[in-house]
């Protein structure tokens, strides 16, 4: 036992190592965007698909299925920030820099993921404050009369008023940019830190990492644009 | 035969304790058909006659097979020419009037010895932790003892390839030696004589490139990009691979 300990510590401390953590982690942070990006868009489906898919989630598992998430998500998170850090520490300080400096073939995106990284970080910090405790904001008295006469969350309107800030939709905007950039070299480096990459899957791998980050982008921003350029839903700010 | 006036901006630096700094050189009337490494014996032949001292750097077979030359031309190892070292690089890939930048290879694990001569003995011992097979010595088996299929053959062949020059360290943001000790675990690996010992070597190797103080990939590919023998980012994608499983077959026996 002891030893299997000790090969998991010489694991966490490797380089290799820690890259696979950090892949693995981004790995679970990349499907959730999925999801998360799936749910989000059912805002367009209307108040009440986007109702129940909120309080679908606040239910599963009687309530334990949303903690189980957030404790997970917030785990994978906080290796991922940690050692991605601790990475570009060494990374940083393995040379002193060239006089003459220039890059032949890394792309933009991946000279700036740690800067991409930390802008995603402040930005998930605000987005649960705002989102989800909902501090210094009056959403959790937004309520949806139901059919028969019983209330709930409003999660739909409080999407559509937060939104309607446009400072709120242009940070949105800005850290989603980011996280498309983030994404276009986190998505494809998953697949090489894992060993899954070759000469042949090589192209294929780019492709999809791209498509990927595209298709996160263009969803998430489709809501604040939606609200703040077109007006969607503003019928519930009045 | 046409001459180029360049200007160099070289790295000079008494020794490994010493700051270095950037200084100025005129090369004048230098033939286009000079190398490289030729243009720097024709500046510092006029440095030792003006009494000035030369312009150290590391040079060996001037063919491109040995790895030692160990430039940055104008911040990419061995110039921005693919697929070659710097003694294979000519002077006829430069215009006339061009400022060209100089410096040695720079990494922490890779301290300048002189000038643009840095030490790489991090890879030997990189190599010592477990860069071998261990075999009984003086018979030569036969040599269809042991069938290798082909497409293995060629991929250890394309690993066993690196010569050990150090330009993907050099080329790397941070300053990563992953190349290396892929091409030189993954030629093994690929082999029927190197299983036997894969973990130990894929584990051991990783763990001294860790100590020598190189920084981590970070997946960017400036170091297969920069390959004077153009080894593939793929084997650095096996080493993974085996690491993890190395790693996980470590934890459990």
């Amino acid at each position: 036992m002891n030893a299997s300990l000790c090969s998991m510590c010489a694991f966490a401390k490797s380089s290799i190592g820690r890259k696979i953590i950090v892949a693995v982690t981004g790995l679970a942070l990349v499907l959730f965007l999925a999801g998360h990006l799936t749910g989000n868009l059912l805002i367009f489906a209307g108040r009440d698909a986007f109702n129940d898919y909120a309080q679908f989630l606040h239910e599963v598992f009687h309530g334990a299925g949303v903690w189980i998430a957030r404790i997970g998500l917030l785990a994978c998170f906080v290796a991922h920030v940690w050692f991605t850090i601790l990475l570009t520490r060494e990374n940083k300080t393995a040379r002193k820099k060239y006089a003459h400096q220039a890059t032949v073939q890394a792309p933009k995106s991946s000279l700036i993921m740690i800067w991409s990284g930390l802008t995603i970080l402040a930005f998930i910090i605000f987005h649960l404050l705002h989102f989800t405790v909902k501090a210094g904001t009056d959403y959790a008295s937004f309520m949806q009369v139901m059919p028969d006469g019983s209330e709930r969350h409003d999660a739909w309107k409080m999407v559509i008023v937060g939104f309607s800030n446009p400072l709120v939709a242009i940070f949105y905007i800005i850290a989603m940019t980011l996280l498309c950039s983030h994404l276009s070299h986190g998505v494809a480096s998953i697949f090489q830190t894992l060993g899954l990459r070759s000469k042949k899957t090589a192209g294929p791998i780019n492709v999809l990492s791209r498509i990927y980050a595209i298709v996160i982008y263009l969803g998430f921003i489709s809501i604040p644009l939606a609200i703040l350029l077109f007006g969607f839903g503003c019928e519930a700010c009045k | 035969m046409p001459l180029l006036n360049l200007t160099l901006k070289v790295w000079r630096q008494e020794n490994a304790k010493s700051e270095g700094r950037i200084e100025t050189y005129e090369a004048k009337e230098i033939p286009t058909s000079a190398s490289f490494l030729e243009m720097i014996d024709i500046v510092n032949e006029r440095l030792i006659q003006d009494g000035e001292e030369p312009i150290h750097f590391d040079h060996d077979c001037r063919e491109g097979i040995c790895g030692m030359c160990s430039m940055t031309i104008n911040g990419v190892p061995h110039s921005k020419e693919r697929g070659i070292t710097t003694c294979q690089l000519h002077m006829r890939k430069f215009s006339d009037g061009e400022t060209i930048w100089i410096e040695p290879f720079r990494a922490n694990a890779f301290p300048v010895v002189k000038d643009l001569v840095v030490n790489r003995s991090s890879f030997d011992r990189i190599i010592a932790a477990g860069g071998y097979i261990s075999v009984r010595t003086g018979s030569a088996p036969d040599a269809h003892a042991i069938q290798i299929p082909k497409p293995d053959a060629d991929a250890a062949f394309d690993a066993a390839a690196c010569i050990g020059c150090g330009a993907c360290v050099a080329a790397c943001k941070n300053a990563s030696a992953m190349l290396f000790v892929s091409a030189k675990a993954s030629h093994l690996n690929h082999l029927p004589q190197g299983q036997a010992e894969k973990d130990q070597r894929v584990l051991g190797m990783v763990r001294q490139m860790d100590e020598e103080g190189f920084g981590n990939c970070t997946n960017q590919f400036e170091c297969e990009a920069v390959c004077p023998k153009e080894i593939s980012a793929s084997h650095i994608a096996k080493l993974n691979r085996d690491y993890l499983a190395a790693s996980a077959r470590d934890s459990v026996s």
